[in-house]
């Protein structure tokens, strides 16, 4: 049966913003199909995004939407879950979005570990302000803010969503839609905070500069950085720098934030004692 | 009737939010408003709402907003230095129109200024804490009991206008720990204004297309009628735009949504703007608000013992400001006016704006001390 786009897309908001040839159109056709794999009520679900390419995202998507300020998505987010804990939340960000300018909602959002579906759109670069360093951005590479070379050394996205205490974490790139809509439904079927750090281009204002300048050698070059965990865990350390994992790097059971705040809400009711240690496995 | 209790400014602050319907708190820790806070985590949750501690400012009024686009009331407490760090967020709250009650408890200021000391100098701020062009309402609580009554009215009108509300305490008021009559439950609860909602067709629903000057129609989210909610210029349905006529029909409406109809309705709402004390045969006029206002109540009880027929003004609704009534006080006192404030002048200027002359007495002050009712009288003694 042929995907029923209407169901899922603002058609007339269509063609998009995007650059010809962007990735983010292909994570947006993944992100819808594996919504459908969910069987998610669209009226049910909610999808914040922020400043950037990627903020465009939410307005294309036939459901609730929010286009947030730069960098502040997981904020609001976390209200919007808090307030509707059964509402299904995708949160949209860009690299600069949600590492740079809202790397503090981002740590918070996984620490807390709260149920959102976190969708890191990395393309290594600043894409709608024309081609400004990110966190994300190779050191060496030419940027309009750096036109010397980039000095920054980059975030590992997925390490630091592992450190900050998500349940869930996973890589993918936009070169195979398909994998990429698996991963999505795995992390959307997860119970609390679902990273997923999703490499893809952007020839247009990192690759005009670095050697890259049409889609397809950007997008072999994202290639050339990632491969499969299992592939991964064979390199030597001194490979293992130059290589991202893909696949799901981190799933497992932990306290849902909505969940512990039922909790809480059950103490100030007086239906069950206030909260203690003894309550916890983790006492540290 | 009513009830009697004894409390501090900032919890009644956060007990009102819960009685006017409040179920979403999203703060940070600061100096002096962290008990608005404290309460609401004690309070929310009882009530089935949520009160939550955010990494910082920004995320605390950004989880907030995000409640509110729920159709969940919610709000958050700050002083100065967080509604800097809060500013770009809430003209996001203007733009979008999305309902939300900021308590602002003053401190002295700029930068970290003086934490645990009093000050109002944070009136200019209320009125454009963020850049663009909006119109903010601010109301400013002059005792214990309208630390309470002013903040449920903040959520009305955070509601009726669909537009974040200042509710403006000051560390004296906030701290202030006595005794605070407060009207009855049932007679807040038959007070309480809910955002309007569209009941039609959801192929229909179009949130931002109003009149001139009247509200966005914004239901809430998960119920079936689907929209864009946005900080961009945005059309009717919420998609952003950058039509040139849009956007200016956008910015008349989102200020005059507020200043026309409250120049037009002489006011926001049916409850008073402003108190007047002993004004009926006063011939000087002392202009105080918040705390500041309780030391002018006893100066002017002092200048009357003395033969001085004293009178006390005290605006409630700040932003925007009672223009009718301090005109014609202006009219009425012309130079036997003074204004008494803990900043440089900030409403002063407003006074002086309405008033149309500068030959109006200032007491100041910006040291973090409160202005004694000694002051006031001495002043005024200087004037007559």
């Amino acid at each position: 049966m042929a995907f029923n786009y209407e169901k899922y897309l603002r058609i007339d908001k269509m063609p998009t913003l995007w650059c010809w040839g962007c990735g983010d159109g292909v994570i947006l056709k993944s992100t819808i199909r594996a919504i459908e794999k969910m069987g998610w009520d669209m009226d049910k679900v909610c999808v914040v995004s922020g400043i950037g390419c990627s903020g465009r995202f939410s307005s294309y998507i036939n459901c609730n939407t929010v286009h947030t300020t730069h960098g502040r998505t997981v904020a609001y987010a976390t209200g919007i879950k808090l307030a509707k804990p059964e509402a299904h939340v995708i949160v949209v960000a860009g690299d600069g979005d949600g590492l740079a300018i809202g790397g503090n909602h981002t740590i918070h959002g996984c620490r807390r570990n709260i149920d959102l579906n976190f969708i890191l759109i990395n393309n290594f670069i600043y894409g709608l302000t024309n081609s400004q360093t990110s966190p994300t951005t190779p050191q060496g590479m030419w940027t309009v803010s750096q036109k010397n070379g980039n000095i920054d050394p980059t975030f590992d996205a997925c390490a630091l969503a592992i450190g900050a205490g998500a349940s869930f974490v996973a890589r993918e790139t936009m070169l195979d839609p398909k994998k990429l809509e698996k991963i999505l439904v795995k992390g959307f079927s997860h119970k609390g905070f679902s990273f997923f750090d999703i490499m893809s281009n952007c020839h247009i204002n990192l690759g005009r500069k670095n050697k890259m300048a049409n889609a397809i050698e950007n997008l072999n070059w994202i290639d050339s950085i990632t491969t499969p965990l299992r592939k991964w865990e064979q390199l030597s350390d001194e490979e293992k720098m130059n290589v991202f994992p893909t696949g799901v790097l981190k799933e497992v059971d932990a306290p849902e934030y909505c969940e512990s705040y039922a909790q809480i809400q059950a103490a100030a009711q007086g239906k069950r004692a206030k909260l203690t240690q003894d309550d916890f496995e983790k006492k540290i | 009737m009513s009830r009697i209790v004894i409390s501090t400014g900032n919890e009644l602050a956060a007990k009102a939010a819960v009685d006017a319907g409040a179920r979403f708190f999203g703060g940070y820790p600061i100096t002096p408003s962290s008990e608005v806070m404290h309460e609401s985590s004690d309070l929310l949750p009882a009530v089935g709402g949520v009160a939550i501690q955010m990494e910082d400012e920004i995320g605390g009024i950004s989880a907030a907003l995000g409640a509110s686009m729920t159709g969940t009331k919610s709000f958050t407490a700050t002083s100065g230095p967080g509604i800097s760090l809060k500013a770009e967020q809430i003209g996001l709250g203007f733009i979008a129109e999305i309902p939300l009650v900021i308590i602002n408890v003053m401190r002295g200021g700029p930068s970290t200024g003086l934490p645990t000391r009093v000050s109002q100098a944070d009136i200019g701020q209320a009125k454009y804490p963020t850049h663009g062009d909006y119109a903010s309402i601010t109301l400013c609580a002059g005792s214990l009991t309208e630390c309470y009554t002013q903040t449920v009215r903040a959520f009305n009108l955070a509601e009726k206008y669909m537009t974040p509300v200042f509710m403006l305490l000051d560390e004296t008021i906030g701290h202030m720990h006595g005794k605070a009559e407060l009207p009855d439950l049932e007679e807040v609860e038959a007070s309480i204004v809910n955002r309007a909602k569209f009941e039609g067709d959801p192929a229909d629903y179009r949130p931002y297309d109003v009149p001139m000057n009247e509200p966005a129609v914004l239901n809430p989210m998960f119920e079936g009628y689907r929209y864009h909610v946005t900080g961009l210029h945005h059309g009717p349905t919420g998609f952003p735009t950058e039509d040139a006529e849009q956007c200016e029909f956008n910015i008349e409406r989102l200020t005059g949504k507020i200043n026309t109809v409250a120049a037009e309705k002489d006011g926001l709402d049916d409850l008073p703007d402003y108190e007047e004390v002993l004004m009926d045969d006063a011939e000087v006029c002392i202009i105080a608000y918040g705390s500041i206002a309780l030391g002018a109540f006893e100066a002017v009880q002092k200048l009357r013992a003395e033969g001085i027929k004293a009178g006390l003004f005290r605006p409630i609704m700040m932003w925007p400001s009672p223009e009718k009534r301090i005109h014609e006080i202006g009219e009425r006192f012309g130079d036997k006016i003074m204004v008494t404030e803990l900043n440089m002048g900030q409403y002063s200027t407003e006074i002086e704006r309405i008033v149309r002359h500068n030959d109006f007495t200032r007491l100041l002050k910006a040291n973090g001390r409160p202005i004694a009712p000694a002051e006031m009288v001495a002043k005024v003694k200087e004037m007559m």
